[in-house]
C-alpha cells in the first residue's frame, strides 16, 4: 500500500531522508542506539548517531546521487519556485521577528509562539497546497497562516487585537483562521486541532464519496513533538488509516516541549516509526532543509489526492527562540542551539539557489527588501486599526443569535437594542 | 433552505397571536373556565415563502396514570391521522427525515451503522444511506467528536452520538473548546452545525458511571445550545430543529424514555429549541421540570389534584438557554416555584434555574424558590438506595404542600 518515496538531493552534506515503509518490506531492526531513554541533553550527535545505526533498506522508485556533485538537469525546483519558497521563508522569518519587537513594545500581550527556524517545514508543505485545501496548526501557527496566504496585515492586526485581524481581533495569537484560505485554526491545546483536521479530512471523502463531487482536497495537521505523547494523536492516525482519509500528520519535532525534552517524555522518541504501527508510512525528514521537506510533502500530498490515504512525517526541525515570547529558555543547551543555527533553513536555500545559479545575491536582496516593507506596513495597518467596539461583545458567540434565548419580554435576547450594544447580560 | 418555523412566544398568548388554519374545539378541563388546552399554531412561511407547516404546541392535559415513565397514547391527534410510535423510533423518523432532506447530514458514532445504535435511535440508516453516512467510529469520543466538529466547520453536519453522554466526558475538550467556542474565535468565520445526542440520566441501576446527567457539567460552555427531549413528539421536534440550527446543540436523551408511545402527525413539524412546554395548566405552583422527571411529576400531580391543588407544569427543554418567557409567566401567575431535576443538587440545570428565576422573577415570589435535584452522590447500585439518589412523586407532593401552606 505505501509508495516508495525517493531519496533527495541534499542541502547539507550527507543529512539522509529517514523512510520507512510498513514493516513487510523491512531487514530485520538493527540493535537499538544507545541514545534511547538516555537524558543527554545533546540530541543532535544522537540523532546522528541514530541514523547512522538504523539504516534501513530504502526501496526508492528513482535513486538521485547523493554526493555533492549536481547533475546539472535534476535541480529540484525552478528558479520560479525558488523564488516562491525563498519569499515565504523570508516573510515567515521577519514577521515572527517583529511580532517579537511589537510584544516587547507592549502592542501584543499574552502568550505569542515564534516560528524563527521552523520555516522550511510550513513553506515545504503549504507551497505545496491549493486554496481549498486545509491547514490545521497550534498555537504556533503566524506562519501556517501566512504561508496558506492570509495576509500579513489581517494576522499582525489579529495580534494586535484589532478589528482588522482575520478573526476580528477575537482569536489572537493562538487563533489563526481563515475561511478563504482554509487555515481551520490555531488551538491551545495541543492535540485538540488533529481531530478538527481528520474531519477536514472526512469532508473531503465524503465530498467524493457521497455527494459524488470532484473532491481532491487533502488536509495538512502540523503539530509538535509533545503532542505525539497525546491521546488525541493516536486516536486520529488510526481513524485516518482506517478510513484512508486524505490527510498529512506533519510532525514539527523541534525537541522540545516548552522546557521538557522529547528525549525525557517519549519512551521511543522516533515518531515517523508510529505511522506502520497503525498502517500509514512514516516517514522521517530533515525538517531544516526546505527542498527535502517538500519533496517528501509533494509524495505524501500525492499519496493522498490519490485516495491512498494518510501519511506521517516527522521533521526535524528547532526554533531558534523560546516557546513563547515569555520562556527565558533556560534549558536548552548553546552548542545546540549554535548547531541548528548552522542549519538555518534559509542560508541554505540561498546558498543553493546561488550555487545553482537560479537567483543571484540582488534578486535575493530585493525580495528581502519588499518583504520587510510588507511587514512594516502590516505594522502600521495594525496600528492605525480600530479595536473591537463594545457591540462586538456577543455578535459571534453563536452562528444564530435566537441561541440566547427567549427573555422575559418575550422576545428573543438577540432582538434587544442592548445586544446589540453589546451591554445586554447574557 | 432553512424554513423559519415561528412558534409563539409563550404558549398562554399563541391564540391571539397567530392566526389558526384548523382549529379544532378542545375538549375542556373541568377546574377552568374557558381555557382551551390545546393551542394550534400555524408556522410563518419559510424564508421563501414555500412551506407552512401546521404546529401544534403539544402537552397533556391529562394526568399520566400509573407509572412514573410510562404514557398512553395521547387524544390529541385531532385530526384523526397521525401515527402511533415510541420515542426512539420517533428520533429516528426525524433524523432520517432531515438525512433524506440533506446529503450533508450525517451520523458518526460507536455501534450507529451495522449495530444500528445501542439504543435503537438509528436502526436501518446505515443500509438506507451507506456506511459513510452512518459511521461506525472507534471508542475514541474526544477523536470522533472533534473529527464531527472538523467536518462541520468544512460543510457537513454531523449528529454525533455519545452511545451513553457520559462517554461524552471523554469529549470534553472538543466539546468545550473546539465545539462552543471556535464560532467566536474565528471570528464568525466558521460555523459548527453539529449535533450531539445521547442517552443519560438514572437507569434502572446501571451503576455510578452509566446513569451521569451531564447537562450540569456542560452548561457554562459558552456557544451551545442545550436541549433535553421527553415526549415522542418533542424528541422527533428537537431533533430536526437541532439539525436544521447553524449552533451546536446538545440534545439529551434518557435511558428510561425510549419506550414511551405517543401519537405523533403525521405532517412535518418541527420544535422551537428555545422554547419550554406547557404540560398541564395551572393557578397554585409552577413546577419546572425536564425530561424523566416530568413523568415524576405528572404523577405527583394527579396525587395534588386529589388533594385538592392546581400546579402548573411546565416542561422547561430548552436547557440552555432557559425560557424565561414562558418561565416568568408562569411565575407571575402561581407566585411559587418547585424545580424538579434529575441534576445533582451542586451545580445542576436546578440550580442555574433558581438564580435565574430568583433574578428576574423576585418580586413575584411568595415563597422561596424550592429545588429537588438528586442527592449529590454516585448513583448506587442497589435498587433501593438508587431510588433515594432520585427525586420522587412522593417527595414532590411534600414539597407542594410546603410550598403551598
Amino acid at each position: 500500500m505505501a509508495t516508495a518515496f525517493s531519496a533527495t538531493l541534499p542541502l547539507h552534506g550527507s543529512q539522509e531522508n529517514r523512510l520507512l515503509l510498513p514493516p513487510t518490506r523491512l531487514a530485520p531492526p538493527p540493535p537499538s542506539s544507545s541514545f534511547l531513554g538516555s537524558t543527554r541533553s545533546l540530541p543532535i550527535r544522537s540523532l546522528n548517531h541514530a541514523h547512522a545505526s538504523r539504516r534501513s533498506p530504502v526501496f526508492a522508485v528513482q535513486e538521485v546521487v547523493k554526493d555533492k556533485k549536481k547533475p546539472t538537469n535534476s535541480l529540484l525546483i525552478t528558479k520560479e519556485e525558488g523564488l516562491v519558497l525563498y519569499e515565504d521563508m523570508i516573510l515567515g522569518r521577519s514577521f515572527e521577528d517583529m511580532c517579537a519587537q511589537m510584544y516587547y513594545r507592549g502592542k501584543m500581550f499574552g502568550f505569542v509562539h515564534l516560528y524563527n527556524g521552523q520555516e522550511a517545514v510550513s513553506t515545504g508543505f503549504i507551497k505545496l497546497l491549493t486554496q481549498s485545501d486545509s491547514v490545521v496548526s497550534t498555537y504556533r501557527d503566524h506562519v501556517h497562516a501566512l504561508s496558506k496566504g492570509v495576509s500579513a496585515r489581517a494576522v499582525m492586526s489579529e495580534l494586535f487585537g484589532k478589528v482588522t485581524g482575520c478573526c476580528r481581533g477575537q482569536g489572537g495569537s493562538m487563533h489563526m483562521f481563515s475561511k478563504e484560505h482554509n487555515v481551520l485554526g490555531g488551538f491551545a491545546f495541543i492535540g485538540e486541532g488533529i481531530p478538527v483536521a481528520t474531519g477536514a479530512a472526512f469532508t473531503s471523502k465524503y465530498k467524493r464519496e457521497v455527494l459524488k463531487q470532484d473532491c481532491e482536497d487533502v488536509t495538512v495537521a502540523f503539530f509538535g513533538d509533545g503532542t505525539c505523547n497525546n491521546g488525541q494523536f493516536y486516536e486520529c492516525l488510526n481513524m485516518a488509516a482506517l478510513y484512508k482519509l486524505p490527510i498529512i500528520f506533519v510532525v514539527e519535532n523541534n525537541l522540545w516541549a516548552i522546557g521538557m525534552s522529547h528525549l525525557r517524555s517519549t519512551s521511543d522518541p522516533e515518531i515517523w516509526k508510529k505511522g506502520p504501527a497503525f498502517g500509514m508510512p512514516g516517514v522521517h525528514v530533515d525538517g531544516m532543509d526546505v527542498l527535502k521537506v517538500r519533496e517528501v510533502a509533494k509524495e505524501a500530498v500525492g499519496r493522498a489526492r490519490r485516495g491512498e490515504g494518510p501519511t506521517l512525517v516527522e521533521c526535524e526541525t528547532y526554533r531558534f527562540r523560546g516557546h513563547s515570547l515569555a520562556d527565558p529558555d533556560e534549558l536548552r543547551d548553546a552548542a545546540e542551539k549554535a548547531k541548528y543555527a548552522a542549519r538555518d533553513p534559509i542560508t541554505a536555500l540561498k546558498k543553493y539557489l546561488v550555487e545553482n545559479k537560479l537567483a543571484n545575491e540582488g534578486e535575493l536582496k530585493s525580495i528581502e527588501k519588499k518583504i520587510d516593507e510588507l511587514v512594516e506596513e502590516a505594522v502600521e495597518f495594525a496600528d492605525a486599526s480600530p479595536q473591537p467596539g463594545r457591540s462586538q461583545l456577543l455578535e459571534n458567540v453563536f452562528a444564530d443569535p435566537k441561541g440566547f434565548g427567549i427573555g422575559p419580554d418575550g422576545r428573543y435576547r438577540c432582538e434587544d437594542p442592548k445586544f446589540t450594544e453589546g451591554t445586554a447580560q447574557v | 433552505m432553512a424554513a423559519r418555523i415561528h412558534v409563539g412566544a409563550g404558549a398562554a398568548t399563541a391564540l391571539s397571536t397567530f392566526n389558526s388554519k384548523k382549529l379544532v374545539a378542545p375538549p375542556s378541563r373541568t377546574n377552568l373556565p374557558a381555557r382551551s388546552s390545546k393551542r394550534y399554531i400555524v408556522a410563518a412561511a419559510g424564508s421563501d415563502g414555500s412551506k407552512k407547516s401546521l404546529l401544534r404546541v403539544r402537552h397533556s392535559q391529562k394526568l399520566i396514570a400509573n407509572a412514573a415513565v410510562a404514557t398512553k397514547a395521547e387524544t390529541s391527534a385531532t385530526t384523526g391521522t397521525g401515527h402511533e410510535l415510541l420515542l426512539f423510533e420517533a428520533l429516528q423518523e426525524g433524523l432520517e427525515e432531515e438525512m433524506d432532506r440533506d446529503p450533508h447530514v450525517c451520523v458518526m458514532g460507536e455501534d450507529v451503522g451495522h449495530y444500528g445504535g445501542s439504543y435503537k435511535v438509528t436502526k436501518g440508516l446505515a443500509d438506507k444511506f451507506g456506511d459513510l453516512r452512518v459511521l461506525d467510529t472507534p471508542i475514541c469520543e474526544n477523536a470522533f467528536t472533534g473529527m464531527g466538529i472538523g467536518a462541520a466547520m468544512t460543510g457537513l453536519r454531523p449528529v454525533i452520538e455519545g452511545m451513553n453522554m457520559g462517554f461524552l466526558l471523554l469529549a470534553f475538550n472538543q466539546i468545550s473548546n473546539n465545539c462552543g467556542m471556535l464560532h467566536y474565535t474565528s471570528g464568525g468565520q466558521f460555523t459548527i452545525p453539529v449535533v450531539i445526542r445521547g442517552p443519560g440520566g438514572v437507569g434502572r441501576q446501571l451503576g455510578a458511571e452509566h446513569s451521569q446527567r451531564l447537562e450540569s457539567y456542560f452548561q457554562s460552555i459558552p456557544g451551545i445550545q442545550m436541549v433535553a427531549c421527553s415526549t415522542p413528539y418533542n424528541a422527533k421536534g428537537l431533533m430536526k430543529a437541532a439539525i436544521r440550527s447553524e449552533n451546536p446543540v446538545i440534545l439529551f436523551e434518557h435511558v428510561l424514555l425510549y419506550n414511551l408511545k405517543e401519537k405523533i402527525p403525521d405532517e412535518e413539524y418541527i420544535c422551537n429549541l428555545e422554547e419550554a412546554e406547557m404540560v398541564r395548566p395551572g393557578e397554585h405552583i409552577t413546577i419546572l421540570t425536564y425530561s424523566r422527571m416530568r413523568y415524576h411529576v405528572m404523577q405527583a400531580a394527579k396525587t395534588l389534584v386529589n388533594k385538592g391543588y392546581d400546579p402548573e407544569v411546565i416542561d422547561i427543554r430548552s436547557l440552555k438557554p432557559f425560557d424565561l418567557h414562558t418561565i416568568g409567566n408562569s411565575v407571575k401567575k402561581t407566585h411559587r416555584v418547585l424545580i424538579v431535576e434529575e441534576c445533582m443538587r451542586t451545580g445542576g440545570i436546578g440550580a442555574s434555574l433558581t438564580a435565574a428565576i430568583n433574578e428576574n422573577f423576585h418580586d413575584y415570589l411568595d415563597a422561596p424558590v424550592m429545588c429537588l435535584s438528586s442527592q449529590d452522590v454516585p448513583t448506587p447500585y442497589a435498587g433501593t438506595l438508587e431510588e433515594w439518589t432520585v427525586v420522587q412523586p412522593a417527595q414532590i407532593v411534600t414539597a407542594v404542600e410546603q410550598l403551598c401552606q
